[in-house]
């Protein structure tokens, strides 16, 4: 029980801001708002896969991912492709030069399957190539740079580089990947039909399940010495690297598992939205995945989900309501949170929680919140 | 607010209902007859999207597109709008996104359960928003010239697909230039390379000439230099090209830098309209050629009155090119089309439209039909460029029947 308390939720403060998280998305969204609503946050909630993994990546290893993206992509394309070949049966496909194949590689002249979608026949291995697939890429990317020790910016401009070379691959091998279009008009997962309405809710709560689960697991990482090593390197790399410990490694793993989680998202962004395209593997949704984190407060699990809701729901409540302006409201949001919250959403949270909440001060006061993360300016918890 | 103000109007119009009907006039149909699948038309409006990206690397192509689809509608309403009732518009902002699209369109669908949507303009919007439409059974009219190889139910085609505007644009450059050697080149994406497909075959099979050279650049590249160096070597008798959107300024700027202007050499364009050569420079294009079905100097009294309400309404400096004459004809389409049906409902506007006996005499264009497969019968024009930007229709082709899967052209 002590265990759950303190490694999963992070204590009091922590508990209580997942339980509302948990309320929030489980409970009081599906009650007050219709379908339509709900697969939108069901897609938000998607980004916040990734918004996560760079709490984890940057907020508390220092390691800033311009090229999160990549990750969420190639999870999304892992399930597109699943999708995309079910849809593709010999008698759906039967005016196409090559019945049986996806329609985008009978209009590039390819007459038979590639041998890297015959996998994607099964559901079973799609399922392990999300989970592993991005996660081992990840891993070939951090050995390569972190045991060169490559850091900081110059790690940020290869990841965003990245993301470039990944675009133009796929924008450009069009006859394999779908190019600019993307992969579309997927229907259905084996016979079931995804765009209806019980699917849709289905999706969202798995999503919703399958996103409190990586906070829960991202957390208990943190709360474990590993997560106190990587505050540590993120603070101070020398010092670890000084008292003995292989720094590079726990980059490698972090980067990778980061990349797990955000593939994770992809992979559900595909089931909730009904396709996948290139514009998410470039260097403009991986920036705003960035955002999403910062917004949140970067040192915030919790805070990187409300972060990206609330992002994403400006973007779409002032593009409904000011088609033309939008843009520059989205600006004002961006400014006025770095502005006036400098620790986003969940300084907030740290800041009035205890006022709101009596109970959590003075127990936190007490006894041993145990290791309550401070980042430079003193504030904020797991 | 807007369902508040609709109602109001509803609660208004009734008085005057009543006027009409007691004084035995032919009153306007019913709302529950012409409505049976809960469109948002009331007993005097009729709500329509329009889906095209105000912000984005695609505002600039997609602009002239809502204007004309704006113009149209206010025509429309000043005539007394249709079946009675006078459209109102909901639009929405795609951003140059594709998931944008999707989301907005089923918001447009489902939210403000709109009698058709107005929009789209790349065939990745397309592509993204189709399944929506089809799940939703929605309307779109699409009015950008595109690859062909699809005809939804939902979706009417304004725009010509890629036989009608390449087959009689290579016939004419074979005749009239005695175009031997071809060399292709475009944007690579999926309109670019199932054109250039088309191209090939028919410059091979039909024409008995011969493809020198075929290229495609990513999109938003700007360096040409290459390609250029390879046109140079090969000679060509004539440069195809389907450079897309900002591409196009680096690579006709660079060709002019290079001494290949049209002078020298013939060049054949599908990807060129009004609207681009405004970022080009009229000066770096002067004497090349594009083939569309509609150019804003065309001379004829529809066209006249088109451009003159066109710059009324959005300003004296605007030019119209082939996809905004495109989108233009949307609404009228769809008027025609509601009218013959008696009805919004989607699926008895699909089938009028389908019936093959939508035409519009007053098309910019000039005469246009709906075929039964969805696109319009249309007619292919070859203009060549001149400095002010504007073009002089040098050829035209007779009515050519759309045919979105063409045999022997896979």
């Amino acid at each position: 029980m002590n265990f759950v308390y303190e490694k999963l939720m992070g204590g009091k403060q922590g508990l209580l801001g997942f339980v509302l998280l948990a309320a929030l998305i489980l409970v009081i969204m599906p009650m007050f708002f219709d379908i339509f609503r709900l697969n939108l946050i069901g897609k938000y909630l998607t980004y916040a896969f990734a918004a996560v993994s760079l709490v984890l990546l940057w907020g508390y290893g220092g390691i800033l991912s311009l090229g999160q993206g990549v990750f969420f992509g190639l999870g999304g394309y892992g399930m597109a492709m699943f999708l995309k070949l079910e849809a593709s049966s010999p008698e759906n496909t039967k005016i196409q030069s090559t019945p049986g194949i996806p329609d985008f590689m009978d209009w590039n002249q390819i007459t038979e399957l590639p041998w890297f979608w015959v996998p994607f026949e099964s559901f079973t291995l799609t399922i392990i190539a999300i989970l592993t697939l991005p996660a081992l890429f990840a891993y070939i990317i951090g050995k390569a740079m972190f045991t060169r020790r490559v850091g900081g910016v110059y790690f940020a401009i290869i990841t965003q580089v990245i993301a470039v070379i990944l675009t133009i691959l796929i924008v450009g091998q069009q006859g394999f990947t779908g190019g600019i279009n993307g992969i579309t008009d997927l229907r259905t997962l084996n016979g079931w039909d995804i765009t209806s309405d019980s699917a849709k809710y289905f999706f969202y709560f798995l999503n919703a399940g399958l996103l409190l689960t990586v906070i829960v697991i991202s957390r208990f990482i943190l709360t474990s010495k590993f997560g106190s090593l990587l505050l540590a390197m993120r603070d101070k790399e020398d010092r670890v690297r000084f008292s003995g410990y292989d720094v590079a490694h726990f980059k490698i793993f972090i980067f990778s598992f980061a990349a797990m989680i955000s593939a994770i998202g992809g992979a559900m962004f595909t089931l909730q939205v009904g396709f996948m395209s290139p514009s998410f593997v470039g260097i403009v949704p991986s920036i705003e995945m960035v955002i999403f984190a910062a917004v949140g407060g970067r040192i915030s699990l919790i805070g990187a989900v409300y972060g990206t809701l609330m992002i994403n729901a400006g973007k779409t409540a002032f593009s409904e309501s000011f088609p033309e302006l939008w843009l520059f409201l989205m600006g004002g949001l961006f400014i006025s949170v770095v502005m006036f919250f400098p620790n986003g959403l969940a300084g907030l949270w740290n800041d009035y929680a205890p006022r709101v909440f009596p109970f959590l001060k003075e127990k936190a006061k007490t006894k041993d919140v145990p290791p309550v993360v401070t980042d430079e300016t003193g504030k904020g918890t797991v | 607010m807007k369902y508040f103000r609709t109602k109001i109007k509803g609660l208004m119009a009734l008085p005057a209902a009543i006027l009409l009907s007691t004084s035995c006039f032919a009153a306007t149909p019913s709302t529950a007859d012409i409505n049976t699948t809960g469109l948002a038309i009331t007993d005097d409006t009729v709500t329509v999207g329009i889906l095209h990206s105000l912000t984005g690397t695609m505002a600039i192509s997609e602009t002239g597109a809502q204007e004309a689809e704006k113009l149209a509608i206010s025509q429309i309403n000043e005539m007394g709008g249709i079946l009675g009732r006078k459209i109102e518009i909901v639009q929405e902002d795609g951003a140059s996104d594709w998931p944008t699209f999707a989301e907005k369109s089923r918001k447009l669908l489902v939210r403000d359960k709109v009698a058709a949507v107005f929009g789209a303009w790349t065939s990745a919007s397309r592509k993204a928003v189709l399944p929506v439409f089809e799940k939703e059974n929605g309307l779109l009219y699409y009015p950008t010239f595109y690859e062909g190889l699809e005809q939804s139910k939902n979706v009417i085609y304004t725009g010509q697909e890629a036989t009608q505007q390449i087959l009689d644009g290579l016939n004419w450059v074979a005749k009239e230039k005695k175009a031997k050697t071809f060399y292709l080149i475009g944007s690579d994406y999926i309109w670019p390379r199932t054109s250039m497909k088309i191209a090939r075959k028919h410059i091979e099979n039909v024409l008995g000439g011969k493809v020198v050279g075929e290229e495609y650049k990513p999109l938003g590249d700007t360096q040409f230099g290459s390609v250029i160096n390879k046109i140079r070597l090969k000679k060509p008798d004539v440069i195809y090209a389907a450079v897309v959107g900002g591409s196009n300024v680096a690579w006709f700027k660079q060709l002019k830098a290079a001494g290949i202007t049209a002078k020298k050499q013939t060049l054949l364009t599908i990807s060129v309209t009004e609207d681009e050569v405004l970022g080009i420079g009229g000066e770096n294009l002067e004497g090349f050629y594009s083939i569309m079905k509609y150019f804003q100097s065309q001379d004829n009294e529809n066209n006249k009155a088109f451009v003159k309400a066109f710059k009324e309404m959005w300003g004296e400096d605007s030019v119209i090119g082939d996809v905004t004459q495109a989108a233009y004809l949307g609404p009228w389409l769809w008027k025609a089309a509601v009218e013959k049906a008696g009805s919004f409902d989607v699926d008895k506007v699909v089938k009028a439209s389908e019936e093959g006996e939508i035409e519009l005499k007053t098309a910019p264009e000039g005469y246009v039909k709906l075929h039964p497969n969805h696109h319009l019968w249309s007619v292919a024009r070859v203009g060549e460029w001149k400095k002010d930007g504007q073009a002089t229709v040098v050829y035209e082709s007779g009515l050519i029947e759309p045919n979105p899967f063409p045999e022997g052209y896979q």
